[in-house]
């Protein structure tokens, strides 16, 4: 695929599924912690009259239920640009930079960089080595939620769909667990936001090259002249 | 007295049932299976010529309390009979003969039935130093249940004692308890998991055997379907209060008094498949969550480990105490996180003015 860059130094770096993807995996996101906290713990009083009147919790488990389908579609979409018809900033090779000494070297850099211990950013313009290796986690972090969720899922409706794909976790692990982990890992997900919204603030400040408004439009900065040192983290920019 | 001819009429005749309530049972014995009633004549016919095998109960790590289930009936019910009369060669509980003689008779039983007889286990299996504790006439209770379960016509464990291992088996399991899939294998075992198993379900799986001559269909652990098909919160009359989040926030608060849903106070009902609600206990009169108490999970494996602490929705994050719950130490990550990187972003103002980039200030000049 052909890189675009325009005349004023701006590259198209982010195309349209992965930027539709992260939107909708932000609003999953937002949306499923919101009805997952309430459903793990109903704090909100409702009226005490009979329980045909108000039906919160099954309103609220709808919602979750509906946004976790939504979500996991998100995914499969990501998933398939990662491997077929993406550029080669969103390819499935940036999340495991640590497999070539080259992607070590810039992975030594991002973690220096972030630990003051050098000075600039990191040079690229997709994810730096680090983010891409912290995206790994996210990733597998995003398939155990899945995979936990649909299997508390499934257990309404045994001998089911969702049941025949996950019923086999509960011969590993206890629902108990299953519970606990899919409650934990909203929590990683959240401090994680913190990060990546932090991160990402902080690199458009450093490099200046429009990182927070990339994610709205696709198109980053670079300066004139500097393209030859903005390989991508994988292959070699085919422009 | 195995293999009695002419099946259950004359016994019930004798035992003075009348037909009229070996019908009625014969009915709730169908709904129970979750068969259509056009099956019920079908159920009445086998359970009134069925040549019955003898069936053998053996106890081993546990309190007895399925036996109690068993008994527990306020009157001497078409179940109770069923169980009593088609079965119960050997229960050490209720069974007149002791010593030597009883366990003659067991083996007897085991000989000449081999292969036909049906076994009733109650209670886990040690294994640990070669399962020396549980002992019956000097024999293990690992080798009777191997050589005995071994050549029965199939096994049904009753309690989750004998299904998975139960109480005995909880952390730090001192005997090395099992249950009776880990230890005998080729031959059917229908697990009836619960503490204790519900005797009406018992009655059920035998009906199901003596009319149809095959064990109901079975979940992945082992459980009958029509008795752990669904979950105890699917079934559950509260349900209504669940859906629409109404719940009881503390012991004899107004929810409770109304009978809202227990999900706060770590009912398990959403975790638990059994039929309870359905059938309930004690001739039907009411059942834990009825009577206005959690779940405790008591007929999934493992359940005094991973349902427990009882009184609260998730277990304790392992490794943070007994206080850490999945909020508090969700949380605690979240805020660490956050402090993390706001110290970060003042480490980072301070070195962009001390050490600015070059990059930033490149054009400036070209006003």
């Amino acid at each position: 695929m052909a890189t675009r860059v325009n005349n004023t130094g701006r590259v198209y770096v982010w195309e349209i599924p992965v930027r539709l993807t992260h939107w909708i995996n932000v609003a999953s996101i937002i949306v499923l912690s919101f009805t997952g906290y309430y459903i793990g713990n109903p704090y909100v009083q409702v009226s005490s009259r009979e329980a045909y009147g108000p039906y919160f919790m099954g309103n609220m488990r709808f919602i979750h239920i509906l946004f976790a389908y939504i979500f996991v579609a998100s995914l499969v979409l990501r998933t398939y640009w990662a491997f077929f018809g993406g550029n080669q900033w969103v390819s499935w090779r940036a999340l495991i930079p640590f497999v070539t000494a080259e992607g070590r070297g810039k992975l030594k850099h991002a973690v220096q960089y972030y630990l003051f211990l050098r000075r600039e950013p990191p040079t690229v313009l997709g994810h730096n080595a680090l983010a891409g290796f912290t995206y790994a986690i996210i990733v597998f972090l995003y398939f155990l939620q899945t995979l936990t969720g649909f299997a508390l899922y499934a257990q309404s409706n045994p001998g089911g769909f969702w049941w025949a794909l996950t019923g086999w976790v509960f011969l590993i692990v206890d629902s108990q667990f299953v519970r606990l982990v899919h409650h934990l890992i909203m929590w990683l997900l959240i401090a994680f936001a913190i990060h990546h919204v932090y991160s990402a603030f902080l690199v458009d400040v450093e490099e200046a090259n429009g990182l927070m408004s990339s994610i709205f439009s696709g198109w980053k900065f670079i300066c004139p002249g500097d393209e030859e040192a903005f390989e991508s983290p994988g292959e070699a920019s085919e422009s | 007295m195995p293999n009695e001819a002419g099946g259950l009429r004359e016994t019930l005749a004798q035992r003075g049932v009348s037909r009229r309530d070996f019908l009625k049972f014969c009915s709730a014995m169908t709904a129970v299976l979750a068969l259509p009633p056009r099956y019920m004549p079908r159920v009445v016919e086998a359970l009134e010529t069925a040549t019955r095998p003898p069936l053998l109960w053996l106890e081993y790590q546990d309190c007895a309390g399925n036996t109690e289930s068993l008994l527990r009936a306020s009157k001497p019910t078409v179940a109770e009979l069923i169980l009593d009369v088609l079965s119960l060669d050997y229960h050490e509980t209720v069974m007149a003969p002791a010593g030597h003689q009883a366990e003659k008779s067991l083996m007897d039983t085991v000989e000449a039935y081999k292969g036909q007889y049906l076994v009733v286990v109650e209670g886990s299996i040690p294994t640990k130093d070669g399962g020396i504790y549980c002992t019956i006439g000097g024999h293990t209770a690992l080798d009777l249940v191997q050589e005995i379960g071994g050549n029965a016509a199939a096994i049904i464990t009753v309690g989750t004692c004998a299904a998975y291992g139960g109480i005995p088996a909880a952390a730090p399991n001192p005997t090395d308890a099992v249950g009776v899939r880990d230890v005998v294998k080729g031959v059917p075992i229908i697990n009836l998991p619960g503490c204790p198993m519900n005797v009406q379900n018992l009655t059920a799986v035998i009906v199901h055997y003596l009319t149809f001559g095959a064990w109901p269909a079975t979940d992945q652990l082992g459980r009958p379907l029509f008795a752990y098909g669904s979950r105890i919160h699917d079934d559950c009359e509260r349900r209504a209060h669940f859906d629409a989040g109404q719940f009881v926030e503390e012991w004899g608060d107004e929810g409770h008094r109304k009978g809202w849903c227990l999900y706060k106070m770590g009912c398990k009902g959403p975790e638990t498949f059994h039929n309870c609600p359905i059938v309930r206990w004690n001739d039907g009169t009411s059942w834990p969550v009825g009577a206005g108490h959690g779940c405790v999970g008591c007929s999934e494996p493992a359940f005094w480990d991973t349902m427990s602490p009882f009184y609260r929705r998730l277990p304790s994050v392992p490794g943070f105490g007994v206080e850490a719950t999945a909020d508090k130490v969700g949380l605690g990550i979240v805020a660490g996180v956050a402090g993390a990187f706001a110290l970060h972003g003042v480490a980072s103002a301070v070195r962009a003015k001390a050490r600015p980039l070059n990059k930033t200030k490149v054009e400036v000049e070209e006003e």
